[in-house]
């Protein structure tokens, strides 16, 4: 068959493309004017979400699990008590391998006692058995293409312009597919509001220049938080994507986390 | 004595082996008996109109004499099917934003929709239609509060000339040509809420709504056999032996598919080994081992298996009182093993951390809203609405 290709189709299809590229911003912004008049979120109301790009990092390397940043979430955002956790940080322990065994190593051990807020038991095994020891804190992974956000009957969880994935809390359900969803362990069901609950990174204080209560007390600087769309080359967090090689969670799963990590072992999940 | 009752409660809480993410180290699975239940009263429900479809769409006429308890059946379990979803929602009171702003990539959402149109456009209009006569003769020859239900059921249309009862059975007829996709839609949904779930290796599966589909017919075929039974039995009638062999082998049939496909399902899984396989072996091993190895796999299916097998092969060698026995068995076992198959997934699907790095454990409690009780409620109500609606719906000559 002959493929004809007429003027009028090619134009056509060319203007097509143009309104297309034309209406995207278009349809962005409308998207973003009719979540902030729809949806209850901590921002100020002078808040503009479409001028940020709001990320954190995490180098695992400076962290020393002194466990202020899951204590400092907690008491920022009201978190229940027992275990209900917008952030945590994670004790690996690796073993060397038994001696002739023909491994490279030995045993993967996690624990994480209440959050890692009261600090971690002795290593269960003695000093000198340990091959690796290294802290992990955990926190939304704001995903791009969030299974949380995906699964949301209502759509009370959405991800918000400035990056942050949010939960409307007079909107939810609290039907619990959204905690189900989540690959990293990221949400839960609040025994208070009886609505899911998870990071917003602090919402109600990055929208007024703040950072997030975690990155505020952490004493070395392990989480790096910082807003994409107006940083300088020398702010921490673009830092730390040019002096690190990064890794993201479960990255088989396609949810394409945005918050990376660097100088961690391929064990943590 | 205070003591020795408080070691009991300590002994009760979550044990945890291995290490579980903080949020999931919660004292019940966040889906526990409600959620269990859900996907089992509405497997009950497609299969049964699956059962009714055989005859109307089929034209199996051995059938007959269960169409329409198998249609009531369908029709009482499906007015019960969003109560345990409902009553396991945070805030029940938002559920109609499911309706009025759902979330088009949620398959939760759809449900909603699935649901209101499987009750409303397939089921009830079917039933209407199906008793539209029969609800003018009652409702002419019938006394009293009964009688002035049965004229409310007409709503007003009393034309009951050959051409109009013609254009009824045709109506049904189409109707239930559109009721067998949609009964595969409402519960082929149900296995995609949880099929969908990629972070939970022993859900996201493309398989699952496949395997919700053909486990909810031999749930729904088993269901009406059970009740053919017990009605017959209770108003002292005798089984029409025909119509209960037939069922028996649609059941037996029902099954090979069923257990077939959920057996490629584990084959897969072995012989893949993907990331989760360690912990889903531990689980199939230990933690689920009574009602994955023992209900689901030797009661609920294997020995239903033997006992139609043997009656599709060597039918009229056995004696009619021990078939009806056999039939009655088989399908009470399938009923049964579901039950444990529903659990499994949506129990089993939450005794492992998503770290993979452990299990946590469940004992569950007899009180409260997510109790044995509260469970056994639900799961009888069904039994109740359809009790109801037998009485209304369906005389005793009408059952011959």
């Amino acid at each position: 068959m002959k493929n004809h290709l007429s003027r009028r189709s090619v134009i056509g299809r060319l203007s097509a493309a143009v309104a297309g590229v034309l209406a995207a911003p278009v349809a962005k912004a409308a998207k973003a004017v009719a979540q902030k008049v729809l949806v209850t979120t901590d921002a100020p109301k002078d808040y503009d979400p479409t001028k940020h790009k709001w990320v954190m990092a995490i180098d695992a390397n400076r962290c020393i699990g002194c466990g202020f940043c899951a204590e400092a979430c907690k008491k920022e955002n009201h978190v229940p008590e027992g275990p209900y956790f917008r952030t945590w940080v994670e004790r690996y322990i690796i073993t060397k391998p038994k001696p002739g065994s023909g491994a490279a190593r030995g045993e993967t051990l996690v624990d994480c006692p209440n959050g890692g807020i009261n600090g971690y038991p002795e290593a269960p095994v003695p000093k000198e058995e340990i091959q690796h020891s290294f802290f992990v804190p955990k926190l939304c992974n704001l995903c791009q293409h969030s299974p949380c956000v995906q699964v949301c009957p209502v759509g009370a969880t959405f991800d918000a312009p400035d990056g942050a994935v949010l939960i409307d809390p007079k909107y939810c359900i609290g039907c619990g597919f959204c905690i189900q969803a989540c690959p990293y362990g990221c949400r839960f069901l609040s025994p208070v509001t009886k609505t899911a609950e998870k990071c917003t990174l602090c919402y109600h204080r990055i929208t007024r220049g703040l950072k997030p209560a975690c990155v505020e007390v952490c004493p070395t600087q392990a989480r790096i938080f910082g807003d994409l769309t107006n940083a300088k080359p020398e702010d921490p967090i673009l830092q730390f994507y040019q002096n690190n090689l990064v890794t993201a969670l479960k990255p088989h799963l396609g949810t394409e986390p945005r918050l990376f990590y660097a100088g961690i072992d391929k064990e943590v999940r | 004595m205070t003591n020795e009752l408080t070691n009991l409660v300590v002994e009760v809480m979550p044990r945890f082996e291995g290490y579980v993410y903080p949020n999931e180290a919660t004292q019940q699975p966040l889906w526990s008996i409600l959620i269990v239940l859900y996907p089992y009263i509405t497997g009950l429900v497609a299969g049964a109109f699956i059962m009714a479809s055989l005859v109307r769409v089929f034209n199996v006429k051995a059938l007959e004499p269960v169409y329409r308890l198998s249609l009531l059946t369908a029709f009482a379990f499906l007015l019960c099917a969003p109560l345990p979803l409902l009553f396991h929602l945070g805030h029940p009171e938002r559920c109609f934003e499911v309706m009025m702003t759902p979330h088009l990539t949620s398959p939760m959402a759809i449900f909603g929709f699935v649901y209101a149109w499987y009750l409303m456009a397939v089921l009830l209009l079917e039933l209407w239609f199906d008793y539209r006569r029969d609800f003018v003769a009652w409702s002419e020859s019938t006394p009293g509060f009964k009688g002035l239900l049965y004229r409310l059921f007409t709503v007003g249309v009393t034309d009951v000339s050959a051409p109009a009862v013609q254009l009824d059975h045709k109506i049904g007829h189409i109707l239930s040509v559109v009721g067998i996709p949609s009964a595969f839609l409402l519960h082929g949904y149900v296995g995609f809420i949880f099929g969908s779930v990629k972070a939970n290796p022993w859900w996201g599966n493309v398989l699952m709504p496949i395997i919700f589909i053909m486990s909810a017919m031999v749930s729904g075929i088993a269901l009406c056999v059970f009740n053919y039974m017990v009605l017959t039995w209770i108003r002292r009638k005798t089984v029409d032996m025909k119509c209960l062999d037939v069922m028996g082998m649609y059941l037996f049939y029902a099954l090979v598919v069923d257990t077939a496909i959920e057996g490629l399902d584990w084959i897969h899984r072995i012989y893949s080994a993907e990331e989760g396989f360690r912990v889903i072996q531990y689980m199939a091993r230990e933690k689920l081992f009574y009602t994955l190895s023992l209900g689901q796999v030797a009661c609920g299916t294997l020995v239903p298996l033997i006992l139609l097998g043997l009656l599709q092969l060597a039918r009229r060698r056995v004696p009619e009182l021990a078939r009806r026995r056999m039939y009655f068995v088989g399908a009470s076992l399938i009923l049964m093993g579901v039950l444990a198959m529903r659990w499994n997934v949506v129990i089993g699907g939450q005794l492992f951390s998503k770290s993979l790095r452990g299990v946590m454990g469940y004992k569950m409690g007899f009180a409260g809203l997510e109790g044995w009780f509260m469970g056994a409620v639900l799961l009888c109500l069904p039994f109740v609405v359809l009790t109801v609606m037998v009485k209304l719906f369906l005389s005793e000559h009408d059952q011959k």
